[in-house]
């Protein structure tokens, strides 16, 4: 495309946006109304749902939890913090030894360190840790970031059902996770 | 002689130069918050899908007022090493040479600042001393950032400034003067072949010249493609890196209201200025009239200015040069050739 070809074509693509932004409707019924042309939401007083899977905030199903510290080993922000004590759990079989599991005092995530990366969710072996799509978690305070674990507990009532791979991907998945 | 100027006649002179100078407050100051509202505003943000300023007014039309409300609660920083007299005084300079530049853009037959046979070559002259100006800011900042920006605006605006006049000289030559005034005149009252029903604006004659002059304009106002002075992504603003607060906010002010004005004396040279084809130029309503049709002839340059300026991206040094010497200044050269062989022709 030779140079002024490719210029007008540019201002092309620019005006031609404009007027679409401005009149939606077409040409047909000339009225501007930017406010439903534009592709973008106000958002304070409109509210674009976010995707099933987006990754809002971090979850915790905290019956899963085994207090295993993989989350906070593979942490690169170093944000999540627990500690947990061994317990006496009545035996599988009736007549056994009791067994010994591992109870979860504190699970905090301090979100304003952690940068959504996700291997948290990624490397948990008991599927404890669930996106939630929720995205609104703002505080006044930079210590109220830091989630202790019922709060984070509480984020699990927003976390979507899961919904089943494509058909034909059962081969590619080596555990289809069950919430 | 019709009644405007009469009154103004009936003042003593600091009246009417009172009058003179609220009025060129008041056309810097609405034409550039018009044009930054309108354009960079709303117009930009539809290019780009959005939806700009909302919030504040209806539509965000006070957003401009919380932006200068804004720059003027900041503080007024001055770097430790900064020639702080040069530093202090650069965007007054830049924001004089605005001022000064439009003192001579007509509005209507009596409605003009000043009416002077030198008119547009004032013009022109008076534009170049904001490059002083900005090379004030780029020295005085001592930072190596403004100092790069300044030099290579002034690079830029000088080899800029070359097509724009020739540019002009090719209109000059038509019109036979260089008051502003004969120029609208001389394009409201032309015939094209005869016919002298819109008069001769002499973009139609002028093609050439007009596009050398909006590109030379744009390279002026150091808007993109053209903004290798402020280059945000590698000079973090060029000049302007170490202002803050309100001499900011007087650079602000200076780019958008030059815009303005740079697109007035394209609309006088080029479109027929205040005039309107159908009206006689030299009635009485024409002084209420062409006020609006200059403004409205503002808008619709500067949309183009604003256009081309999130359109394209940014030109490379070297090719920004190459495009002022070895096609601008020939091809305006060329122009002011075949204009006068052809003023002599017919």
């Amino acid at each position: 495309m030779g140079l002024v070809p490719g210029l007008i074509k540019g201002l092309g693509v620019t005006g031609g946006t404009m007027l679409r932004t401005i009149f939606p409707d077409g040409w047909k019924k000339p009225i501007p109304n930017p406010v439903k042309g534009a592709e973008t939401v106000q958002y304070p007083h409109e509210k674009e749902a976010p995707p099933a899977r987006a990754r809002g905030v971090i979850a915790l199903h905290e019956e899963n939890c085994t207090a295993c510290m993989l989350c906070a080993r593979e942490c690169p922000d170093w944000c999540i913090y627990i500690e947990g004590h061994k317990e006496k759990a009545p035996p599988r079989r009736a007549g056994g030894k009791p067994r010994k599991v591992n109870a979860i005092d504190r699970f905090d995530i301090d979100f304003a360190l952690c940068m959504f990366c996700g291997i948290c969710v990624d490397v948990c072996p008991f599927d404890a840790l669930f996106w939630s799509p929720e995205y609104e978690f703002s505080e006044p305070r930079i210590a109220d970031l830091l989630h202790d674990k019922s709060r984070l507990s509480e984020w699990m009532e927003t976390v979507p059902e899961f919904e089943p791979y494509e058909a034909g991907s059962e081969a590619k998945v080596k555990k289809v996770p069950a919430t | 002689m019709s009644a405007s100027l009469n009154i103004l006649g009936e003042l003593s002179y600091w009246q009417q130069t009172g009058i003179r100078v609220g009025a060129g407050l008041a056309a810097v100051l609405l034409i550039a918050g018009t044009l930054v509202y309108l354009h960079l505003f709303k117009l930009v943000s539809f290019m780009q899908s959005r939806l700009g300023p909302m919030e504040a007014g209806p539509f965000g039309s006070l957003q401009l007022l919380a932006e200068v409300g804004k720059f003027l609660q900041k503080e007024d920083i001055f770097p430790r090493k900064a020639d702080r007299f040069v530093f202090a005084a650069a965007p007054f300079v830049v924001l004089m040479s605005t001022f000064l530049l439009v003192v001579v853009v007509p509005g209507g037959p009596d409605a003009w600042f000043i009416d002077t046979e030198l008119g547009i070559y004032l013009a022109m002259a008076v534009s170049s001393v904001s490059v002083i100006g900005i090379l004030m800011a780029g020295w005085g900042s001592a930072s190596k950032y403004s100092m790069l920006g300044g030099l290579r605006a002034t690079g830029q605006l000088i080899a800029y400034e070359l097509p724009l006049i020739l540019a002009v000289i090719g209109v000059v030559i038509q019109a036979g003067t260089m008051n502003m005034q004969g120029i609208v005149f001389a394009q409201a009252e032309g015939s094209i072949f005869g016919w002298g029903g819109i008069g001769n604006p002499y973009i139609l004659t002028q093609g050439v010249a007009f596009l050398i002059f909006m590109v030379a304009m744009q390279a002026e106002l150091t808007q993109a493609p053209f903004d290798m002075p402020i280059a945000e992504s590698e000079l973090v603003s060029g000049y302007m890196t170490e202002y803050s607060g309100m001499r900011f906010l007087l650079f602000f002010i200076g780019e958008f209201a030059t815009a303005g004005v740079f697109s007035a004396i394209a609309a006088v040279l080029f479109l027929g200025g205040w005039s309107v084809p159908g009206i006689d130029p030299n009635d009485n309503i024409m002084n209420v009239l062409g006020p609006v049709v200059m403004l409205v002839k503002i808008v619709g340059l500067t949309f183009v200015v604003f256009w081309a300026r999130f359109t394209f991206p940014r030109f490379r040094e070297d090719q920004l040069q190459r495009l002022a010497w070895k096609v601008l200044i020939p091809l305006a050269l060329a122009n002011i050739v075949v204009t006068g062989i052809l003023k002599v022709a017919f």
